[in-house]
């Protein structure tokens, strides 16, 4: 068996020596480049380019504007699959350029020129004039009646409003002796910041257009290049080679269409676009900044009598993934901390700002900061140990969402959270901090999570997978699913192997997807993937197995039921006797002069479940008063992610999340000129991403309860790691300094605010 | 791929002002790590390089016969850091261009690529104000040298005439015999950051520790260049080597940093941070003296 076990990663070797393809390694040098003029303004129109001077610049082939864009075929960009029903697709509001400007950074034209310096060159030369109209930045400003609209079809900015009532709060709060806690809490902009910016080229061969593109999700850009083109989708080949990164960011639609529009413009010629990084903070997508307000009315017992959230997410200037990420952050605020009464209210609204899409946690690090901060701040309030409040009134065993049908099997959130103790010694130090003084002052504090798997029963799960056996008996796997850096080929390797009964280096998982030739998937989003291929692979693989061990038994004469296949032999399982290798039989299969069969097996797992995922950080930091700064000392994280298919790699996968989680929680930010509309710190240097140097030695431990609807006891892990992390550190900072901070990130300029509102400096 | 016009690789210094003067328009580029980014942002696009990089005669850390210590002006952050005349009478300087960037911008990075570009963050600069450094410029006059003060005249901007290059940084005997310094980099992060404010000090105590015989305090980020704060070193020179003549010292640098009030950090923040930074660095300075403070 393999699943369980280190295997090292099947791409380990050629990534480390590079011989692993990745979108720029496989552009002919002869492409032309084409890069994108962004506007300078936050919101107006176009009036008139003169592109005269640039386009007479050497080496330029053409500048495209938004004039030349004559068929207007808008789309929607999100990652999602596409629904049939159209009360539930996503909202079409992008064009490949465009010439009415919502944010700073929209795309108005488009320059190809033989190399980059030449398009830079031309960029500099294009002359915009614009007809500035008044906007708006931030989201409560933007709900108000006369703010500066948008899109003309969402009154006050409101993309989408959604609720959730329960019980009824106003009457639960007249009960006599509740304690109300209020809190305002605040997330940032962020960026996803994948090594690999975006890039993608398109070429055309007959009337087909060819993409490569760096994306998490092929099927889904074949689709939407279909939408933005208006062209029937089999006329759009989508190839997925390695990618260095995406956490989201390449879960949208991104530049893909404007490639392909502009490589039909000039006759099929192969075109690529290599976004800047710059361009990838402004014009790619951001996370949602959400400002969350909680009300708690609390018993003096520690038990929720009623409560309220209003979330407010900050979309940008499109719709994107829109309202998902809101409503999935609303959506856990009563299942988390179960209660009676509930009111809850969640706004996705326009700003003329970057627009937000899908990153890594979808929704749930906002709605974690703003409940694991609001968690703290009641336990403070009261006088209540943050554990203890936790173990009474977190979500119990046995509870079970009517709408997912997800249910809490095991008591995880008692198990992270004893793990979490062990390993830091928390309740020593819990104590031994207690009361400091001085300028240096240690804290511990801790944070859960709530999160699910997949995105059933919102939207379609399914998953396909082929097998094709070679004459050696090793195998070829292919997926819809995609490997992003995460580990899912080798995942699905040690999957396979098992479940076929071969040893794991006859197992070739296909990297690459195409869509030409890879079966349907819709790719790498929520943490489904491991999950959801886990149908496929496993339904797969029995279909191939039956096929084999009847082949077995025409040469054999055994029956089926009396053979298996183990590690890569036919076995006769009632002695055990090996009596061909797979290899033999499937040499003989293709070569028979009598049954001469290519064995192979495909098939589609619709998957209507779901699964929980929950687990905990423990923090410990020490926070420099006078100098306003935090050095995180320890951190934790502990995961119930059911059954772990490669300890190594799950690890990997908890620590990138954690030094996600940190830098959301102590430096990163996206910061916007208020008189602009212009991204301030666009760049590596200024936007603070945390390097090594920021962090202790990331330690990540799992609780293993195997989740009773995966295929492999499996459920999510790609995202959970972000999502406690945060409010974890602002609490362990709380509970050094006594000062609750509400907003993130907890950097050295917001510390210096609260420390003089405090009086501790 | 970079917007560059035309690239001249100087093989002597006094080649390298040929270039300077055959080319008046031409930007001198050496490790290239400001350079090359300024060209990629279309600031330097387009334009002439003088490229210095092969002078390795301006390379290296020596001790001159008045027993100055001479810094090549080509010499690399990670390469000071580890010269031994630096780490034996001036080993602040070491630990502060070891804070410049990541490892692969102190390999490439120089010494005089960081005060030449005449920005008030450079991690070395406010050492170097600290120290009293001079700066030794070389073209079609010959020799000159400066101090480090004159040197910077306003940002981005420094004391070069048409054909010269810095071609060497001096700190002379007499400002670093018998002192002892400590720089803070105080950065959002601990490493791949330019400093929000940085600050060094160094003092040489009396013979029996007890008193501050001298005090230099410099700074970078509190004004538009690097700067010396005096009021605060007159208000601890010669004053006793205790925690409220630190402190009042620490207080005094307000009277002489005006730093600058921006998205990156406000002004309030900055001088906050300055005094705390002008105590610590002063109690670090004192404790390597091998004084001891009291209260």
């Amino acid at each position: 068996m393999y699943v369980g076990k280190n295997v090292t990663r099947v791409d380990a070797y050629d990534k480390v020596t590079g011989r692993t393809k990745y979108t720029d390694d496989l552009c002919d040098r002869g492409a032309y480049v084409a890069q994108v003029l962004h506007a300078t303004i936050p919101s107006g129109r176009v009036v008139s380019m003169d592109v005269s001077a640039a386009e007479a610049i050497p080496g330029v082939i053409r500048v495209f504007t938004c004039f030349d864009l004559k068929e207007k075929h808008y789309f929607p960009t999100a990652g999602h699959p596409w629904s049939t029903d159209v009360s539930h697709q996503d909202v079409a509001d992008r064009l490949v350029l465009t010439e009415r400007v919502r944010f700073y950074g929209d795309d108005i034209a488009a320059v190809v020129a033989e190399d980059e310096v030449a398009a830079a060159q031309a960029l500099r030369a294009i002359k915009v004039e614009y007809e500035e109209y008044p906007f708006v930045l931030d989201v409560q400003e933007a709900m108000k009646d006369g703010a500066p609209q948008l899109h003309e079809e969402y009154p006050n900015n409101i993309l989408k409003h959604t609720s959730i009532r329960k019980g009824n709060y106003e009457e639960a709060i007249k009960e006599p002796g509740l304690i109300k806690v209020e809190g305002w809490y605040d997330t940032p902009t962020v960026q996803h910041c994948h090594i690999e910016n975006f890039i993608c080229t398109a070429e055309m061969t007959g009337d087909r257009i060819k993409i490569v593109s760096s994306t998490q999700i092929p099927h889904i850009v074949r689709r939407v290049v279909g939408q933005a083109l208006g062209l029937p989708w089999g006329k759009i080949q989508v190839i997925k080679p390695y990618i260095g990164g995406g956490f989201g960011n390449k879960q949208d639609v991104l530049y893909e269409p404007l490639c392909a529009w502009l490589c039909m413009q000039l006759g099929g010629h192969l075109i690529k676009i290599d976004i800047p990084r710059e361009d990838t903070f402004v014009s790619n997508r951001v996370r949602h900044a959400i400002r969350s307000h909680i009300i708690s009315w609390v018993r003096p017992d520690g038990t929720y009598a009623a409560r309220k959230l209003e979330a407010f997410s900050d979309q940008g200037a499109y719709a994107s993934h829109g309202h998902s990420i809101a409503a999935k952050g609303m959506g856990c605020f009563p299942q988390l901390y179960p209660c009676d009464n509930v009111e809850a209210d969640a706004y996705t609204v326009f700003t003329n700002k970057p627009v937000a899409g899908a990153m890594r946690g979808y929704g749930i690090p906002q709605a974690m900061w703003a409940v694991e901060c609001h968690t703290e701040d009641v336990c403070a309030r009261l006088g209540l140990d943050p554990i203890e409040f936790r173990r009474k009134n977190l979500m119990p065993v046995g509870f079970t969402d009517p709408f997912s049908k997800n249910e809490l099997y095991s008591d995880t959130f008692n198990q992270c959270m004893d793990k979490g103790m062990e390993v830091t010694d928390y309740l020593r130090k819990y104590k031994e901090y207690q009361n400091q003084t001085g300028d240096v002052r240690r804290g511990i504090g801790m944070a859960v999570f709530w999160y699910n798997t997949a995105v059933w029963p919102i939207s379609l799960e399914t998953s396909s997978c082929r097998m094709v056996l070679n004459q050696d008996g090793s195998l070829q796997v292919q997926l819809g699913e995609t490997e992003i850096g995460q580990g899912a080929d080798t995942a699905y390797t040690q999957m396979t192997a098992d479940i076929v009964g071969v040893p794991l280096d006859a197992v070739h998982v296909v990297s690459c997807q195409d869509t030409d030739v890879t079966p349907f998937g819709t790719g790498a989003y929520a943490s489904r993937q491991t999950y959801t291929a886990g149908f496929s692979i496993r339904q797969t693989g029995a279909l191939l197995k039956e096929r084999i061990l009847k082949y077995a038994h025409q040469l054999t004469r055994m029956p089926p039921y009396n053979l298996d296949i183990v590690e890569g032999n036919i076995v006769r399982i009632t002695d055990g006797r090996v009596l061909m290798t797979l290899g033999e039989l499937a040499t003989e299969a293709l070569y028979s002069l009598t049954d001469s069969q290519h064995i192979t097996a495909e098939s589609t797992a619709q998957i209507k479940s779901n699964a929980y995922s929950f687990g905990c950080t423990f923090a410990e930091v020490e926070v420099d008063i006078p100098l306003c700064k935090v050095k995180l000392l320890d951190i934790v994280n502990v995961h119930d992610a059911g059954t772990i298919i490669n300890p190594a790699l799950a690890e990997a996968q908890v620590h990138g999340g954690m030094s996600m989680g940190i830098g959301y929680g102590l430096s990163e930010k996206l910061m916007f000129d208020p008189r602009t509309g212009r991204a301030l710190n666009n760049n590596l240097l200024d936007y603070k991403l945390s390097t090594f140097m920021d962090h202790p030695r990331l330690r990540a431990y799992f609780v293993e309860n195997p989740e009773p609807t995966s295929a492999f006891g499996t459920k999510a892990l790609g995202e959970p790691p972000t999502c406690s992390v945060a409010p974890a550190i602002r609490n362990a900072i709380y509970h050094a300094t006594g000062v609750a901070v509400d907003e993130a990130p907890v950097n050295p300029h917001i510390l210096f605010r609260r420390f003089r509102e405090e009086g501790l400096i | 791929m970079y917007d560059i016009k035309a690239l001249y690789e100087a093989e002597s210094v006094p080649h390298a002002v040929q270039l300077l003067v055959e080319h008046p328009e031409a930007q001198i580029i050496a490790g290239g790590s400001d350079v090359l980014v300024q060209i990629r942002e279309g600031k330097r696009a387009g334009k002439e390089l003088v490229s210095i990089y092969g002078l390795d005669e301006l390379r290296g850390v020596s001790c001159e016969e008045d027993g100055a210590l001479r810094i090549g002006s080509l010499t690399s952050f990670s390469h000071i850091a580890r010269a031994p005349l630096i780490q034996e009478h001036i080993k602040v300087l070491g630990e502060a261009v070891d804070m410049v960037g990541g490892p692969q911008i102190r390999n490439i990075g120089t010494i005089g690529g960081n005060t030449c570009n005449g920005v008030t963050s450079a991690d070395s600069a406010s050492t170097l104000f600290a120290w009293d450094a001079i700066v030794e410029i070389t073209g079609p006059e010959g020799v000159r040298r400066m101090p480090i003060q004159a040197f910077y005249i306003k940002a981005g901007q420094v004391n070069l005439r048409p054909g010269e290059l810095q071609t060497a940084i001096i700190i002379p005997k007499a400002a670093y015999e018998g002192y002892k310094g400590h720089y803070i980099k105080y950065a959002m992060r601990n490493a791949m950051d330019i400093a929000t404010i940085g600050c060094s000090v160094n003092v040489k105590l009396s013979a029996d520790k007890q008193t501050m015989e001298d005090v230099r305090i410099a700074y970078g980020v509190a004004g538009p260049i690097p700067m010396r704060a005096v009021h605060a070193e007159e208000r601890a020179k010669g004053r006793p080597v205790a925690g409220e003549e630190v402190r009042a010292a620490a207080r005094a640098v307000l009277e002489d940093i005006h730093p600058r009030d921006s998205w990156r950090a406000a002004k309030d923040f900055r001088e906050h941070i300055a005094v705390v930074l002008a105590e610590r660095g002063l109690r670090e300075a004192i404790r390597l003296s091998g004084g001891e403070i009291h209260a």
